[in-house]
């Protein structure tokens, strides 16, 4: 197995690892951010349009701070224009017992940049930056304590947010039934709710929903759901009434 | 960017239109009634290219009223909505088509139904229990999908739409201050404030 590995392993820090046994430590060289070799031309951008790659782009993913911490749900879809490419993909990288960041955009931007990083979303945003205009593709939350960064190297601070295509629709169940005082058995559900009904309508979203909640002890999984049992599930339920006209939203970023 | 929504309750349609007249980048106007009566009972909200949709709602406004006087009997909502598709379809195949995207809401006096019909400017005509159009349909389709039942009550869609219209207030990049709300039931159509 390892020779199979290595083959392939001739890597951004090859180098680094090797001079870390010859020579004496080097911590500018030890704890330096990773480097993304980019294509030979250039201009990336360009490049990657001229032939023609498809990224995979489609996802709902979501992180709102209420009273009881931060609930954080994704979908599990891959699609790649009109193909889905697997119902499998893990949207949300476990950072560390306390860290969680999400994925939306392209998957191995995402996934080469949140690995690499067991730091916070500033470190990221300095990170994309620096690739600004090279076309990266990612949109990110980091929780522990909600920020979302997104490829244009931009970071918001905020109570409430969802990424992907689906976050519109996601968007409008989660304003609605938002309230930052809820249960925590309430906040799982809306953020259940939320993503499922995201993933109903968005066709780039879907798969098995993922659901977390970090909390100062550190984050749990609560569960995987497939959509199609949600759906029956819900299917089964009495429409939640409406009968308040006062409503707890809009008041995101507070 | 502009909003124009329809929601089927027990036995009315309720429907709502943002009253913003945008050319541009400059808003000319925010009292715009985005809707003309067809019949009685049957009312089109439309949005679309400024000029065209105008032109369009009262092209079919006044085919429909002449339908009515020429052979005393009025059309349904569904032969409404299969004329307006139609006359789109055609439209879009000519040299200039309208680029105008419509909701038909209507009670079937007859049969004693409600009905809403989505049309786009491709000739696209659906029946649904609730639509909308624009962006703000992003927003508002899956939390309808959440709470909209067969035996809604008139107090409870004006809730819903009111939570619709604050959401798409609260997202949407463009500003829609004003709303005009209309229900359409066995009595006719009339004005609603909430």
């Amino acid at each position: 197995m390892d020779l199979f590995v290595n083959q392939f392993k001739d890597s951004y820090y090859a180098d680094d690892v090797e001079n870390l046994f010859n020579d004496e430590f080097d911590a500018s060289k030890e704890f330096s951010l990773p480097i993304l070799e980019l294509p030979a031309c250039e201009n990336p951008v360009e490049f990657m349009k001229a032939h023609d790659f498809k990224f995979d782009h489609g996802t709902t993913t979501l992180a709102f701070k209420f009273h009881g911490g931060v609930v954080v749900c994704v979908d599990s879809r891959a699609s790649s224009g009109s193909y889905i490419a697997t119902h499998s993909v893990k949207k949300v990288i476990e950072i560390n017992p306390y860290l969680l960041g999400t994925m939306a955009g392209g998957a191995a931007d995402c996934m080469f940049w949140e690995r690499e990083l067991a730091a916070a979303s500033k470190l990221l945003a300095n990170i994309v930056y620096r690739y600004k205009g090279y076309g990266l593709s990612m949109g990110t939350m980091v929780t522990g304590w909600d920020k979302t960064v997104n490829s244009d190297g931009s970071r918001l601070k905020g109570d409430l947010f969802s990424v992907g295509s689906g976050s519109l629709f996601a968007y409008g169940v989660l304003d609605n039934g938002f309230d930052y005082d809820m249960s925590v058995q309430d906040a799982l559900e809306l953020g259940r709710r939320s993503v499922y009904h995201a993933a109903h309508r968005d066709s780039a979203s879907g798969g098995t929903l993922n659901l977390y909640h970090v909390k100062e002890s550190g984050w749990d999984f609560i569960g995987g759901y497939d959509f199609d049992d949600l759906h029956w599930e819900y299917q089964d339920q009495p429409k939640p009434r409406i009968t308040e006209n006062v409503q707890p939203m809009l008041n995101i970023q507070a | 960017m502009e909003f124009l929504i329809g929601i089927i309750g027990k036995d009315f349609v309720l429907v709502a239109a943002d009253t913003t007249a945008v050319i541009s980048i400059n808003i000319f106007k925010v009292d715009e009634d985005k809707s003309r009566d067809l019949n009685k009972h049957i009312i089109m909200l439309y949005s679309g290219e400024p000029g065209d949709a105008v032109n369009f709602a009262e092209y079919i406004q006044r085919n429909v009223r002449f339908y009515g006087i020429k052979n005393g009997i009025e059309l349904n909502p569904k032969a409404a909505a299969t004329f307006t598709r139609r006359e789109l379809a055609q439209s879009l195949r000519s040299r200039k088509p309208y680029s105008v995207n419509v909701l038909i809401a209507g009670y079937d006096i007859t049969k004693t139904t409600p009905h809403l019909y989505w049309i786009d400017y491709l000739g696209t005509s659906v029946e649904a229990p609730y639509v909308a159009h624009g962006y703000g349909a992003y927003y508002t389709t899956s939390f309808l999908d959440k709470h909209h039942h067969p035996d809604l009550t008139f107090e409870e869609a004006k809730i819903l739409i009111k939570k619709c219209i604050d959401e798409i207030k609260h997202r949407l990049i463009l500003n829609l201050p004003e709303f005009k709300i209309k229900v359409v039931d066995k009595d006719g159509i009339r004005e609603v404030v909430i």
